[in-house]
Parts: C-alpha cells; sequence; structure tokens
C-alpha cells in the first residue's frame, strides 16, 4: 500500500512538477477562446453548441498527454523494477489512472469556469457540465493510460493512441452533450453508465498493454 | 538444497525466432556468487530477465525464494530528481528506512551527488546510483546485468567490496559481465558460443 501511494504522488508531481500536465487545461482554454471567433457572435447559437465542444475539448484534453504517460516510464526501466518487485501490472495500471483523473481532471473542472463564460452556458448548464465532466473524467483517464500503454512502444505513438481509444469515447460524448438538452432524461445514468464501464475495463485493459512491453 | 534461493530448472528462452539457450538449469544459495559469461547475444541479459520474472521462460521453471533486486541497463531514477530523492522513492516502494539508504549512499561514495540531479550524472555515476538502489532495497537476491560499465576503478572496488558484504549477509548473486570483476570465490557458467 506504501508502494501504491508513493508511486501515485511520483507520477501527480511528475504531472505538476514538470507542467507538462498543465498543457491539456491551456488546450481546452484554446478551443473555449477560439470557438466564439470562428462561430460568430451570436449568442443563443454559441449557447446551443458550445455545450458540446467543451466535451470534444475536454476529450482531445484528456488524450494530449499520452505520450507523457507510460513511454518515459517504460524506457526507464521504471516499469520492469516495479514489475521485479512484484506489483501487479493491473495494479500499476490502476495508480497511473487515479494519477492522471486527478492531474488534469482537477485543473480541467477548474478551468471549466472561464470555459463556461467564454461559450455563453448559463449557470445551470455550467453545473450540467461540471457535474458531467466530473463522472466522466475517471473514464477518460482510463482511455488515456489505455492508448499509452499501448503505444509505449511504437514511434510517433500518440496520434495512432488517440485513434485507438476515440471509438470508445463516442458513448462518452453522446450521453455527456445529451445531458445538456432538456428533453435527454436518462442522460445523466446512461453516461455514469459508460464511464463506470471504462473505468472498470481500463485497469485491466492498460495492465495487459504494459505486460505485452515486456515481452 | 534447502537454502536455494533461485532455481531455474531446464529453462529455455527464445527471443523473436531464435532460441538462445534450452536445457539450462542453476541453483542460487545463500552466500552463492554465480558469473554468466560468454560473447555478446548468448542471453546473459536474457537469463537475467528470466530469473527476475521479467521474461517467461518458453520451457521449464524459473523459482524464487526471495525478493529480487536488479540492475539493467536503465538506471530506473526519475531524471529531474536529486539523487538522494530519487534513491527516496525507491525505498519508499522497497519499504525500507532512511538509514539504508545512507549506509547505500555511503557504500557507493555518493554522499557529494547527493543534490545533483540524476540527468546531470555521468553513465558511472548513474550506474553508482543504480548499484545504491540495490544496496538500499535489502533484497537477498541480487541480480546485475553489467553493472560495473562504465565505472572506474574506485568505483568497481567499491562494487566488489558491496558485493562481498551481500554475500557474507547471505545474500546471493546473479552476475552477467565479460569480466570478472575479481570477485573471490566465484562459480562460473559459460553460456558458450552463440550465433
Amino acid at each position: 500500500m506504501t508502494a501504491l501511494i508513493a508511486l501515485f504522488w511520483r507520477d501527480l508531481r511528475r504531472a505538476w512538477g514538470s507542467g507538462a500536465l498543465w498543457l491539456p487545461v491551456v488546450f481546452f482554454l484554446l478551443v473555449a477562446t477560439a470557438f466564439p471567433f470562428a462561430v460568430g457572435p451570436d449568442a443563443p447559437l454559441l449557447a446551443r453548441t458550445g455545450g458540446g465542444m467543451v466535451w470534444v475539448a475536454a476529450l482531445l484534453a484528456a488524450l494530449l498527454p499520452i505520450d507523457r504517460l507510460v513511454r518515459p516510464d517504460h524506457e526507464a526501466g521504471m516499469l520492469d523494477q516495479l514489475a521485479v518487485r512484484g506489483l501487479s501490472d493491473e495494479l500499476i495500471a490502476a495508480v497511473k489512472i487515479a494519477a492522471h483523473a486527478i492531474g488534469f481532471g482537477l485543473p480541467l473542472l477548474i478551468a471549466l469556469l472561464p470555459a463556461a463564460a467564454l461559450l455563453a452556458q448559463d449557470a445551470q448548464r455550467a453545473v450540467t457540465l461540471a457535474s458531467g465532466l466530473a463522472l466522466a473524467i475517471p473514464a477518460l483517464a482510463s482511455l488515456a493510460v489505455l492508448s499509452a500503454a499501448l503505444t509505449a512502444n511504437l514511434k510517433g505513438g500518440s496520434a495512432i493512441g488517440g485513434l485507438l481509444v476515440l471509438p470508445l469515447a463516442v458513448p462518452l460524448l453522446i450521453f455527456g452533450a445529451g445531458m445538456l438538452d432538456p428533453s435527454g432524461r436518462g442522460a445523466t445514468k446512461l453516461l455514469a453508465a459508460a464511464a463506470l464501464l471504462l473505468t472498470v475495463i481500463g485497469p485491466f485493459a492498460a495492465g495487459a498493454a504494459l505486460r505485452g512491453l515486456r515481452e | 538444497m534447502s537454502a536455494a534461493l533461485l532455481r531455474l530448472e531446464r529453462v529455455a528462452c527464445i527471443r523473436g525466432d531464435r532460441l538462445l539457450f534450452e536445457g539450462l538449469s542453476l541453483t542460487l544459495a545463500r552466500g552463492e556468487a554465480l558469473w554468466l559469461r560468454g560473447p555478446n547475444g548468448a542471453g546473459k541479459s536474457s537469463l537475467i530477465r528470466l530469473a527476475a520474472g521479467l521474461l517467461h521462460p518458453a520451457a521449464g521453471t524459473v523459482e524464487r525464494r526471495e525478493r529480487c533486486a536488479l540492475i539493467d541497463e536503465a538506471a530506473a531514477l526519475d531524471g529531474e530528481l536529486a539523487l538522494r530523492r530519487a534513491l527516496d522513492f525507491w525505498a519508499r516502494i522497497d519499504t525500507v528506512d532512511g538509514d539504508a539508504v545512507d549506509r547505500a549512499v555511503a557504500a557507493m561514495a555518493l554522499a557529494p551527488l547527493a543534490e545533483v540531479p540524476v540527468a546531470m550524472l555521468s553513465t558511472g555515476q548513474r550506474k553508482r546510483a543504480a548499484m545504491a538502489r540495490v544496496i538500499a532495497s535489502g533484497a537477498p537476491i541480487w541480480l546485475l546485468d553489467e553493472p560495473a560499465n562504465g565505472m572506474d576503478a574506485a568505483a568497481a572496488a567499491r562494487l566488489v567490496a558491496a558485493i562481498a558484504q551481500h554475500r557474507a549477509r547471505g545474500g546471493a548473486l546473479l552476475l552477467a559481465s565479460h569480466f570478472a570483476l575479481g570477485i573471490p570465490d566465484l562459480t562460473e557458467l559459460d553460456m558458450g558460443a552463440s550465433a
């Protein structure tokens, strides 16, 4: 348990310490800033489409740092050393997912405030967005670590990594954006179900991918 | 035979499509040291990784009775951290206290480098740091793959002294190296000529 906590803090320190994981948040805000310029100054249109844009930006922001999540640890021999100590690959993957979820999820939720304002989302829609993203963040982190583990051996893997998990993320987008639709009553439960499924599968799938890196 | 810390029974190793070795058996008891020698590509590193559990044998069994500590070509220390903090991370993973790290740092004469970021260390210094990680871990089985690469004579002497102390405490050593390093009472395993 001590080992897992040490591992978690190490991942979080590397995420925030280097400043590298702030990049997704900057990217997220960049999209929110650029979108109104592209759509034009029509506030009702912006309010209708902005929520979906937040979801797309959040998904891409989660996938942005995937070449930093597993590859450096693999190349530095950290993963081998952890395996020698008998830590299971699934546990390591779960810790990495948790650290990524906190590392990018917390700043993302904070960045949601200015983003919602830029995209003309009223208070009620902003709360809906925040609760939806909070539900989806563990699943997004799961997908990011999974694709990072799958592509850690490939050159230029991060581009392929995004493509790999995009189909899996589609349900999150549909139900997440669906929560904003006043007629979409069941969207929250469906989003929670889809997120739960991905969060549970994530450590096992990513753990198997980590094991594959050693062969 | 009850004292065997590590036992490999008729193992075979295949990398890619190539059979590196087969029918290889070895046991390592407390205080023993075994030197794997052979040309490049003979499978020394693969055998070390088999013993560490990082590779699975294509045939045969690998049995470990105790914890292992491994050195391979990667130091596995975070480059941006000061050396001491990078070693402390592994001490927390291995649940050993700061004194063990202090002793390991002293054994490899790393105290003057404790505050230097790992990324700034030279090749030989990084090998010494990796060796300090192994010493601090307190693991009874040491699996060392070319531990003296890049080390100067003084550092290599400290490595030999650390190995002697480890064996005196009942630890075992599996060493893959081109040189015997001047370790006394060393059993040899010649992995022979290979393609």
